[in-house]
């Protein structure tokens, strides 16, 4: 961090409340009989369940061909021969693109270097000879039809002369690791002398945790439909990040942000992993050299291929902590991958910054370089996998000291942000433990290992503190514009991948206009819309909530003008106003009131439009601002064949205000869910020898089935943050956090094994 | 996928001309051949449909049954007398797949399914089996599903049906027609170990065609189960499967029948542990005794050698079961 | 070729090596079924063929002309949603939705099979008469269809309901 950096940090940090958003809490979080905080069901739920929701690959365009792509089949190296021809003269076959005949591009702007770039790595695609990865696409095939792009791509044969490549996590950690930046800053912190606190802590534990590769497998695979005409880029994408797709696109093919116009209005699950890829690249690319409209679906084993997931990690926790349990030493370190052609690093030790008071810390994230597709952001990056390894050492250490390892938590819980010094904006996760343990029935829990036993079964409970960030990205903004039939329209630039957004965001945009929800319509999914808004972080709630803020400021503040002197709310300040009824009134005095309708009819207009932009998201530095869960598990432990099966779930939540708990819960049991996958099946196998990803596939790949999956229980307190907007923290990845801990915790309390390598697979337990 | 035609045939005789045309393979429900078809693993010319032939299970008049080799996979699942005659092979097909696809594979596809080792499927790596003469990556690699019995330095891969360890326990017999003459093989004999031709997966010549599975009648119906240990649980591959059956005398095994799957490169019968604890008293210890014996020269590789133990703990548990049950289910 | 889709009689030129899957969503725009693995692997293609259900990407078309094929759009009648349908909303038994008429192609299926006394791995007895349902049962005999974003509680839910008969153990979200 630069000099001026930290004490702009400071002065964010110092300044009064009152300068920072969320200084003054959201008017919106007293309203208790509004539409925030029902269960609504989803709006888009009729189109989806009827097959009517059109996703990427769905589009018909006139004239349209299909690609298809050949992957490399070596880490390293260069493209010695590419024959081509048999596939050129194959039946249907309009364009065979490689690096000889792709038109030229720019690299592609990695992500984090630009405020909207969006591309997993940084290369120049298909411009030279070059391959990074064992699966790197080095020739697209476009046909009349997909069965005839598939079968042309396969009769292509590619000469590489090869080099050594780094495709051994192991091999690359003995050859040395060089320290990791995450978002630009250091993955590094130390407070006091952690390891000599260590060293004379009368309890503690030492271990290391491996977490394997993950990859993300959304069942919509990856896809886009894409047509130019001139110099325009017309782009149906499967996205959760139209306008930095767009305009990283716009720089790829030198053309203006402008003229990329990408849309998503349904995305079949992103994780993470519907960002930019060569996928789109190449098929625009590919596009604008046969001058025809092109339809590129990946393959399941293509996603692998091309698609980047979750490095591996391999971490030290070491714990000290005097005979109480109170904490005296934290250290949390170790080593992740990443690619030479990415920035993205594993940050798996963000979560031991906040959770618990230490006198001492040591963190730091170290990282060597694999020459693997581009590791990228998957549900709760760093903390899916950071958890599973404090959580089970601060489990492993309950055990030593013979302390009840909710009490060992509680113990720990600290009165401000323990390495950031900063006020939490708001923190339950005692209660969440509370409420949690008494709904779970954890005083059942033996403490002794092995104590319980249902026929085969071997039965065990365990538990996990899960957390997630509030983040709030810069960028957002929304358009809202009312109509004199006292209708409403929002747009912003955000991504429906099934979270509930377009629902969620209705309901509290009705309530923030006074409108009932049919009379507002949410825009989405569309570059042309306001807002540089990544459907990542769980910070897509705030920033359009934000940006919604500042519009609807803006609106109010028009509106007030147009109503003007004969208008009962005539002297009110703009801050004095709000929504209400179909209309706006003084917040003090319902009965001072017009409705939007009279207001814009007086006024003689049809429509009032405004649009703004959201404030700088400065609240992140001047509050520590967390959500946090305490999940609870029940393993059963098969004795005689080692099988775990999960009987029992809960998540107790502590997430700020919920605005719609029917789409919550389904956020939590889903994040939930894909952590059972990550703690009991999830591995991505890359072969050692040759780079390549073994299991490209859904039947090899393993993740939950109905029947691995329990009724999961979710509770929240429902406690609003004061300084958020809505008072709501996002609640898309919190769910997966702690989940690999409570299972592996609830396996030892089963059998008396610690298993600290994911997944815990059956062999592990034999 | 490669350019082929298609024939869908109503008698056994067209097939059989049909599929003596170089390049032509028979056609169940596809959904192990399309599959393969895809991958460019399996390049017919000719697909010649058997969907609409042998599509009945008749039985004689021992109580066994004939299972036409069109027969679908949920078929014979539901089918009552296979419920009350051979639980094991329902329950066998019912650990198999998805619904889905049991609702399209046929009997005698499933028999004729290919193995699902990653190396056979990537047609970038070194595979024996696709390719003959170059190479297994799986033996120095992934090879958690791999075989642990009867393997050879040329390939590991495992037979992945599940119906047929049920088939090799219940002294299933194959029926073969082919342009020569019509034959029976067991199906214990049907499928080969790899050798040194993995190549070649079954004794299955080329034109033959399935006909039916027969079913001698047997007195297991009473005792007997299919248990199948996999990495999630359901629709994925067995790590180790137990068919299992068992008829008592008093305290004694008057017969017993074994085989197991995911172990080896076709259904596993455990000759060694049947022939071990015939006529012995049915306890644990010898139990044990005889799944140590079944899998002594059992090997395992990087990733695999975890099933050696299970296999054993599985054989032993579900002959415990099988011989507690006192009121056996069935 | 021709086809009964939906209770329509449709025809269409296509290469063998076009899987059902295919026909429905490029030749006959019936994207409604969907696309996941084309390997068998996920469900999300998942059609009725005469009532029962299967991954129609690993179907050639070809086999299955003038079969009855019922996709999701065939589900609805004029424009209503059916029972199953509308408690997949109810019981927010989807988020992406990209799954979802796959598993309610599933469930349909699914139903029928129970009606008809097809056993499951989980059943206990497979020789017995009557099948209990049960939440085992629908999980095992719905495992089939794959949902990454986890919606498994309220597809399970809303199946439930719409069955009838099926007790689930308590799942309560917050009051
Ligand atoms: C995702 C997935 C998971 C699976 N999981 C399991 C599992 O857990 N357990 C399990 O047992 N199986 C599993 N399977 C495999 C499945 O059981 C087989 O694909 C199926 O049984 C094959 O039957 P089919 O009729 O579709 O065969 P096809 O694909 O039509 O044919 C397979 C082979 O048999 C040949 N053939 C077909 N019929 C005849 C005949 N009458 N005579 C001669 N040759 C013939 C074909 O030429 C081809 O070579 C799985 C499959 C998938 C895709
Ligand atoms: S698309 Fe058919 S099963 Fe996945
Ligand atoms: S709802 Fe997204 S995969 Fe099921």
């Amino acid at each position: 961090m630069s000099i001026v950096q930290a004490a702009l940090k400071k002065a964010i940090a110092l300044a009064p409340d009152s300068w920072i958003p969320g200084g003054s809490p959201d008017p919106l979080i007293r309203e208790r009989h509004g539409h925030v905080g029902q269960p609504v069901s989803r709006i888009d739920g009729p189109l989806k369940v009827a097959g009517k929701a059109r996703f990427a690959a769905e589009f018909p365009i006139e004239g349209l061909t299909y690609a298809a792509l050949h992957y490399s089949s070596v880490a390293k190296g260069r493209i010695v021969e590419i024959r081509t021809s048999e596939a050129e003269q194959a039946p249907g076959v309009v364009l065979v693109m490689t690096h000889r005949n792709a038109p030229s591009l720019a690299k592609a702007p990695a992500f984090g270097t630009n405020p909207k770039a969006a591309g997993g790595d940084d290369l120049a695609i298909m411009q030279d000879d070059r391959i990074h990865w064992n699966g790197q696409a080095v020739a697209l095939v476009l046909a009349e039809t997909q069965e005839q792009a598939d079968h042309a791509q396969s009769l292509i044969r590619v000469d590489y002369e090869v080099d050594a490549a780094s495709t051994s996590f192991e091999q690359a950690i003995a050859d040395g690791t060089e320290p990791g930046q995450f978002m630009g800053e250091p993955l590094k912190l130390r407070i006091g002398d952690a390891d000599a606190l260590f060293a004379t802590a009368p309890a503690k534990v030492d271990a290391t945790y491996r977490t394997p590769g993950h990859n993300h497998n959304p069942i919509e695979l990856h896809a886009a439909t894409l047509a130019w005409s001139g110099d325009e880029l017309r782009v149906h994408d499967a996205s959760q990040a139209v306008t930095h797709a767009a305009w990283t696109l716009s720089q790829i093919f030198g053309i203006k942000e402008e003229q990329v116009h990408v849309t998503s209005p349904f995305v079949g699950g992103g994780f993470g992993s519907k960002t930019l890829w060569h996928h789109q690249i190449l098929g625009a690319a590919a596009a604008r050299l046969a001058k025809r409209p092109v339809r590129i679906v990946l393959s399941r084993e293509g996603v692998f291929r091309t698609v980047g997931g979750r490095a591996p990690t391999e971490q030290r926790v070491a714990l000290g902590a005097r005979r109480d349990g109170t904490f005296d030493a934290i250290i949390h370190t170790g080593v992740t991958a990443m690619t030479p052609h990415n920035a993205m690093t594993e940050p798996f030790i963000i979560a031991t910054r906040s959770l618990y008071a230490a006198k001492s810390f040591r963190l730091e994230v170290d990282t060597v370089k694999l020459n693997t597709v581009a590791n990228t952001f998957m549900r709760a990056p760093g903390e899916a996998v950071g958890t599973f390894a404090l959580e089970s050492a601060i489990d492993e250490l309950a055990a030593e000291i013979g302390m009840d390892p909710i009490e060992l938590r509680i113990r720990n819980e600290p009165e401000r942000d323990p390495t950031q010094g900063l006020p939490f904006s708001q923190r339950g996760i005692v209660a969440a433990w509370r409420a949690g343990a008494e709904r779970f029935e954890w005083y059942k829990r033996q403490q002794r290992p092995r104590s319980v036993r249902d026929g085969d079964w071997l039965v065990g409970l365990g538990c996990a503190t899960a957390t997630y960030p509030y983040y709030r990205m810069p960028g957002g903004a929304a358009r809202i514009t009312v109509t004199r039939d006292g209708r409403a329209i929002v747009a912003v630039a955000a991504h429906e991948m099934g979270m509930g957004t377009a629902t969620a965001q209705t309901q509290v945009i009705a309530d923030r206009l006074g409108l009932s929800m049919d009379q507002v319509k949410f825009h989405y999914g569309d570059t042309s819309l306001p807002g540089i808004v990544l459907a990542g972080g769980s910070q897509q709630t705030a920033s359009v909530g934000a940006g919604v803020v500042a519009a609807h400021r803006a609106l109010v503040a028009e509106m007030l003008k147009l109503a003007g002197n004969d208008s009962p709310l005539a002297g009110l300040h703009p801050s004095e106003v709000g929504g209400f009824d179909g209309g706006l009134c003084a917040l003090d005095d319902h009965d001072r009131r017009e409705s939007y309708a009279s207001i814009l009819a007086r006024a003689q207009r049809t429509e009032i439009s405004v649009e703004a932009e959201a404030s700088m998201p400065l609240e992140m530095q001047h509050w520590s601002m967390h959500s946090h869960a305490a999940m609870f598990c029940e393993a059963r432990v098969n004795e005689v064949t080692g099988e775990v099966r999960i009987s029992r779930f809960l998540g107790s939540f502590d997430c700020g205000r919920i605005l719609n708990p029917k789409t919550a819960a389904s956020q939590f049991r889903g994040g939930i869910i894909m952590g059972l996958g990550l703690a009991l099946m999830e591995e991505t196998q890359l072969d050692e020898r040759t780079g390549r990803i073994m299991n490209p596939s859904l039947a090899e790949y393993h993740v939950p089935v109905h029947l691995d999956v329990p009724a999961i229980d979710v509770i929240w307190t429902d406690e609003a943050d004061p300084r958020t907007p809505m008072g709501a923290r996002g609640v898309g990845e919190i769910g997966i956090t702690g989940v690999g801990a409570a299972v592996a915790n609830a396996v030892f309390n089963a059998t008396g094994k610690r298993v600290r390598d994911l997944p815990i697979t059956l062999d592990k337990l034999l | 996928m490669t350019p082929f035609l298609y024939e869908k045939v109503s008698e056994r005789g067209d097939a059989l001309s049909l599929g003596t045309h170089p390049g032509a393979a028979y056609l169940g429900g596809g959904t192990n051949l399309v599959d393969l078809m895809r991958e460019a693993i399996a390049r017919p010319t000719l697909l010649v449909d058997v969907t609409g032939l042998s599509c009945k299970i008749e039985e004689d008049e021992k109580g066994g049954l004939r299972i036409g080799a069109g027969v679908k996979n949920t078929a014979v699942a539901t089918d009552r007398r296979v419920r009350a005659r051979f639980p094991l092979l329902a329950q066998a097909i019912l650990a198999g797949a998805s619904a889905q696809i049991r609702n399209m594979a046929t009997v005698g596809g499933n028999v004729l399914q290919r193995t699902r080792c990653a190396y056979f499927y990537d047609d970038e790596a070194h595979c024996n089996k696709r390719s003959p003469g170059s190479g297994c990556d799986a033996i120095g690699g992934f090879n958690r599903n791999h075989a642990i019995l009867g393997a050879s330095p040329a390939c590991a891969a495992t037979h992945p049906s599940d119906m047929c360890v049920a088939l090799a326990a219940l002294d299933a017999t194959v029926s073969i027609d082919g342009p020569r003459g019509s034959r029976d093989l067991p199906l214990t004999d049907f499928h080969r170990l790899p050798g040194d031709a993995p190549e070649i997966d079954t004794e299955l010549r080329s034109g033959e065609l399935i006909t039916s599975i027969v079913l001698p009648s047997n007195g297991f119906s009473k005792r007997s189960s299919y248990r199948k240990v996999r990495d999630r649980s359901s629709y994925a591959f067995a790590l180790v499967s137990v068919a299992a059956a068992l008829e008592l005398d008093g305290g004694r095994i008057k017969n017993v029948r074994l085989a197991l799957g995911g172990v080896a490169h076709k259904p596993w019968r455990a000759h060694v542990a049947e022939a071990a604890l015939a006529g012995r008293p049915a306890t644990e210890a010898f139990f044990a005794e005889a799944a140590e014996a079944e899998l002594r020269d059992a090997k395992g590789l990087r990733d695999n050698t975890f099933k050696i133990k299970l296999a054993k703990r599985v054989i032993v548990d579900s002959l415990v079961k099988l011989s507690n049950a006192k009121d056996a289910p069935r | 070729m021709q086809f009964v889709i939906n209770g329509r009689s449709l025809d269409a030129d296509v290469d063998l090596r076009t899987s059902l899957l295919d026909l429905l969503r490029d030749h006959f725009g019936l994207s409604g079924t969907k696309k996941g693995c084309n390997q068998g692997a996920c469900g999300a293609c998942t059609v009725l063929v005469d009532g029962n259900r299967i991954n129609s990407c690993l179907a050639l078309a070809v086999q299955y002309q003038g079969r009855k094929i019922t996709t999701v759009e065939g589900l609805t009648s004029n424009g209503a949603l059916h029972p199953l349908q509308e408690a997949f909303v109810a019981h927010d038994g989807f988020q992406c939705g990209y799954c979802t008429p796959g598993q309610i192609c599933s469930a349909i299926g699914m139903a029928n099979e129970l009606r008809t006394g097809v056993p499951s791995y989980v059943t206990a007895d497979v020789a017995a008469e009557a099948i209990t349902v049960d939440f085992d049962e629908i999980r095992e005999r719905m495992s089939g269809n794959i949902c990454r974003c986890g919606a498994y509680n309220g597809i399970i839910e809303a199946i439930s309901e719409t069955l009838g008969t099926i007790p689930l153990p308590e799942a309560k979200d917050a009051p």
